[in-house]
């Protein structure tokens, strides 16, 4: 190793270290303009309560006891159980005027993950799945749009087609789900002779319907997957004892930092599901609950991505089908509350410790102040994303469909 | 507490013995001779000939389309392959191979009447047919959660199938339904569109009617006139809805009060205003009396409707075909050209009393159904019905398939409720992760990677093909089959419902020449898992 003494300064390496310096600098300018490359949906299923994370109304009426605390972010106040998220709030923008034509879970879901209502017609693609459909030039072996832990309702592919719908994982810290094959050497090559000759047998008469079902296609692709060194992206006991603590001991935990190593692996989007928010009855204590194992793994993802430098590339969004009622009901809990509800963004373009719109702390106005619709966000995220959000595709009902059909709400982005 | 005593290692020895010896006589009774029902070809009637004539004369219109097309149809498949389309399309799995051998017994001329006439008694047909309907009634959704009893509708649908109660009279039932969702399980049509602090929702419900029982996506007309493919009005669809303006949700039940009007703001109106009941054609059908759900009712099912018995044939026809005669199957033009065989068809369905059953036996019996999967020219032709369509099973076909071909007598209601228990709890999973079209079914979608990794290292294959001489048919074939051949045809009809090419035959018979007990069950397994993972068994063909 040269030593400190040994190390000559010349003219020409003073030149291009000063190179490299501005090389290094004009592309991190440059990529903090572009749009974001990657999506991490923190998917809070269920409904968090707005009153008790990121939109609290301490000594008001409908705060039955909620109280706030000061955050990174100047005269941005959040519920005092998200301690460490607080620390983090520079980063965020929050949005506190989310509102919602749907009160049921099913439906608020697929509004929410779509950004259209649920018709019969057609089903909608998700966010991410329109996403990977967009820039399929991401160069991994491993899924593009991957769901953990998703409850019922992960993201599909809707009209675009089932090769864009999620897929599915539970713990990372499990084994992955139909990944490993069940034999190996002569056994597994055996398998495959034989599938090959049932397979010529098959397509013979019907090549060009055979080649149409991508079974074969989807076979190589699928055993391309198995083998890919890029799996090792799931496998969070690779990252260091003190990431893992910080991520919080939890199902949840272990998830996001498997979605920061997707990320980091090249995956596009990631959806990772809390669930457990739906607080009819016991509000209060059932929220907390929750809050403990979202809040240290929201500040540990949004922390580490911006020190490996991928907030700007990487746009997060921590967010549920809707909100809860101000008023707790005869057993103290919240009921569904789809006028004024929160909406944590983070990275990318997106503005950092910024809040957008306001509820009444009272809680009797029917409507917020400066009302996000669900298709305002999607438009705003998918520009963050760099998708035309106005772009329209041809549906298979034979209709044109935007991408988006809400406004692009600009006081949410840098820039 | 009480501590439990555990099993001695001899009754346990004993009990795997009587169990094992069970499969085993059942199997080889399967494997060495005919199956323990006896079939009399003497006894079995012919098909009617006025379900022949029917269908031939759906086949003689399709002729005449592809002559004046120049196209040229293909080859018929063999009776097994129909066989395997019916069963996926009636009870949702594959033929299992006692049925096969059963089948191999009746006269050629006779088998699809036959299996048909012990399709319509086995209860698989209504469970599984009721699910399909179902979804189009009320989507794959768990609905309002106090209200709506999903499992409640699909048993009724199941009932009335069973029964083969004319589709009239039940789609009427549907519309105009009053009682409790639990004892009347019909009202769960109207109750899976409960919205909370309104009661029933007109618009989702007047949708519901159009799609499924018109085949008329008039829900596309909620917000503006159509501008795109037709002349349909806004106030058309709302004309509808407002039939429903009456229909009330109490804890008694459904019911029929007179409440507010129903009101919308139509498109560039400053307010909203009443929208009387209305419909948006064949004003004479609608009877002037009566309350507004029962007079919307008989005007969708008036046999002058031809849309509403379109519509059920184009629904029974993706049911047996995989793919609508129209597509989308909720979209089927009032005026203008139709394909061959869907008015005639309609036509039958009406004069014959709305009988369903006849229905699928009519198209069963037409050629049509019955041709090879085989592209006689290039794809394009497939769409004209000139070979029979190829489509991606669903994700319940697959597994119940895969069920099935781990069994070799019939997988159904008489078997153990252990098995059936793990069959529905296996299948859910298994249907959650290969990923569920939902209402969605008939769009043409193709295979997936996550399906592909399933199929390769899913548990579901594993389990279903690993040794296991009580369990799974691949290790009793390899056990019990008289010879290598005998016990590579088993294993291709168990699971392909085909007999293997020479070439296949040549291939995996020389696999397990010379092998004995574990290490040929191990080879009996590999032949399993390339059978379940190749395009044939996966594929509707």
């Amino acid at each position: 190793m040269e030593s400190l003494n040994g190390l000559r300064l010349s003219r020409r390496h003073l030149l291009s270290w000063l190179t490299v310096l501005g090389d290094t600098l004009a592309v991190r300018a440059e990529t903090s303009r572009q749009p974001a490359q990657h999506l991490i949906l923190l998917w809070l299923e269920g409904a968090p309560s707005q009153l008790e994370t990121f939109d609290p109304h301490p000594g008001s009426p409908i705060a039955y006891g909620s109280t706030d605390m000061a955050t990174s972010a100047a005269g941005v106040r959040i519920g005092s159980g998200l301690v460490h998220t607080a620390e983090v709030m520079g980063e965020v923008t929050l949005i506190r005027s989310m509102v919602s034509r749907e009160g049921d879970h099913e439906r608020a879901v697929y509004n929410m993950k779509t950004g259209y209502r649920p018709n019969p017609a057609l089903i909608h693609p998700a966010i991410g799945a329109i996403f990977c459909h967009e820039f399929p030039r991401s160069p991994v072996e491993i899924p593009t749009h991957i769901s953990i832990l998703p409850n019922r309702w992960a993201a599909r592919g809707g009209f675009l087609g089932g090769g864009f719908d999620a897929f599915q994982l539970g713990d990372p810290q499990l084994p992955l789900p139909d990944m490993r094959g069940p034999v190996s050497g002569e056994r597994e090559a055996r398998r495959l002779a034989g599938l090959s000759v049932l397979e010529d047998t098959f397509s013979r008469g019907r090549g060009e319907l055979d080649a149409k079902t991508l079974h074969r296609v989807n076979l190589e692709r699928a055993r391309r997957m198995m083998s890919s060194e890029q799996l090792l992206a799931f496998d969070v006991t690779e990252e260091p004892a003190a990431v893992r603590a910080a991520y919080g001991d939890s199902s949840f935990g272990r998830s996001c930092l498997a979605a920061r190593r997707l990320v980091e692996a090249g995956v596009p989007c990631v959806e990772v599901t809390l669930d457990g928010w739906d607080t009819h009855v016991n509000n209060h204590e059932l929220q907390a609950a929750r809050i403990q194992l979202l809040d240290p793994a929201l500040a540990a993802l949004l922390r580490d991505l911006r020190e490996r430098e991928l907030l700007d590339r990487t746009v997060v969004l921590c967010g549920g089908e809707f909100g809860r009622t101000p008023k707790l009901n005869a057993v103290e809990g919240r009921d569904h509350w789809p006028h004024g509800f929160s909406v944590a963004l983070a990275g990318g373009a997106f503005r950092k410790g910024h809040v957008f719109g306001e509820t009444d702390p009272t809680g009797a106005a029917g409507q917020p102040a400066n009302p996000v619709r669900v298709e305002d966000l999607h438009a705003t995220l998918q520009t963050a994303l760099g998708m035309d959000p106005e772009f329209e595709v041809m549906t298979p009902v034979g209709r044109p469909l935007a991408w988006s059909d809400g406004r692009v709400i600009r006081d949410l982005l840098r820039g | 507490m009480a501590r439990v005593t555990a099993i001695p290692v001899w009754l346990r020895t004993l009990l795997f013995l009587v169990v094992a010896s069970l499969a085993v006589a059942g199997s080889l009774a399967l494997l060495w001779r005919a199956p323990l029902e006896a079939v009399h070809p003497a006894s079995i009637a012919p098909p009617e000939p006025e379900i022949v004539a029917a269908a031939q004369r759906v086949d003689v219109e399709f002729s005449a389309a592809w002559s004046a097309a120049a196209q040229t149809s293909a080859p018929l498949a063999d009776d097994f392959t129909v066989l395997r389309r019916l069963s996926l399309a009636l009870f949702g799995t594959i033929p299992s191979f006692e049925e096969i051998r059963l089948a191999r017994q009746v006269p050629a001329e006779r088998r699809i009447s036959w299996w048909l006439d012990r399709a319509f008694r086995d209860p698989r047909y209504g469970d599984y047919v009721a699910e399909r309907f179902a979804r189009v009634c009320v989507g794959t959704e768990s609905g309002p959660f106090l209200v709506f009893r999903r499992r409640r509708f699909v048993d009724w649908w199941s009932e009335q199938l069973q029964a083969n109660r004319p589709y009239d009279s039940f789609v009427r039932s549907l519309i105009a339904s009053t009682g409790s969702w639990t004892t009347s399980p019909e009202t769960n049509f109207v109750t899976r569109e409960v919205v909370p602090k309104h009661g029933p929702d007109e618009a989702r419900l007047a949708a519901r009617v159009s799609r499924g029982f018109l085949g008329i996506r008039l829900d596309c007309v909620e917000c503006h006139d159509d501008f795109l493919e037709g002349n349909w009005k806004q106030t058309d669809f709302h004309r509808l809805a407002s039939f429903f303006r009456e229909t009330d949700l109490a804890v008694t039940g459904v019911s029929d009060t007179a409440k507010a009007a129903y009101q919308v703001r139509m498109r560039g109106a400053a307010a909203e205003t009443p929208v009387e009941a209305g419909v948006p054609f064949g004003a004479q059908w609608l009877p002037a009396e009566g309350k507004l759900r029962s007079r919307l009712a008989s005007w969708v099912t008036h046999p002058e409707n031809a849309s509403f018995s379109r519509t059920a044939v184009n629904r029974i026809w993706a049911l047996l075909f995989g793919q609508p005669l129209v597509a989308p199957v909720d979209r089927i033009p009032l005026q203008g050209d139709l394909p061959p065989g869907l008015d005639l068809l309609a036509r039958d369905f009406v004069a014959h009393g709305y009988n369903l059953q006849r229905l699928i036996r009519v198209i069963a019996h037409t050629e049509v159904f019955r041709r090879s999967s085989l592209s006689p020219t290039d794809a394009a032709t497939a769409t004209a019905w000139t070979s029979f369509p190829m489509t991606r099973l669903r994700p319940e076909q697959v597994a119940r398939s895969m069920y099935q071909a781990a069994s070799l007598s019939t997988v159904d209601a008489s078997s153990h409720i252990l098995l059936r228990l793990q069959r529905f709890g296996e299948t859910r999973d298994f249907v959650n992760r290969y990923g569920d079209q939902g209402a969605e079914e008939f769009e043409p979608v193709t295979a997936t990677v996550a399906q592909r990794l399933l199929l390769m290292n899913g548990k579901l294959v594993r389990e279903h093909a690993k040794e296991n001489i009580i369990m799974n048919a691949a290790t009793r074939i390899g056990a019990l089959a008289r010879d290598d051949a005998a016990a590579v045809e088993a294993a291709f009809l168990a699971v392909l419902t085909r007999t293997p090419s020479p070439q296949e035959m040549e291939h995996f018979s020389t696999l397990l020449h010379g092998t004995k007990r574990s290490e040929r069950a191990r080879r009996m397994e590999d032949l399993y898992w390339s059978l379940f993972n190749s395009t044939e068994f996966s594929w509707n063909h």
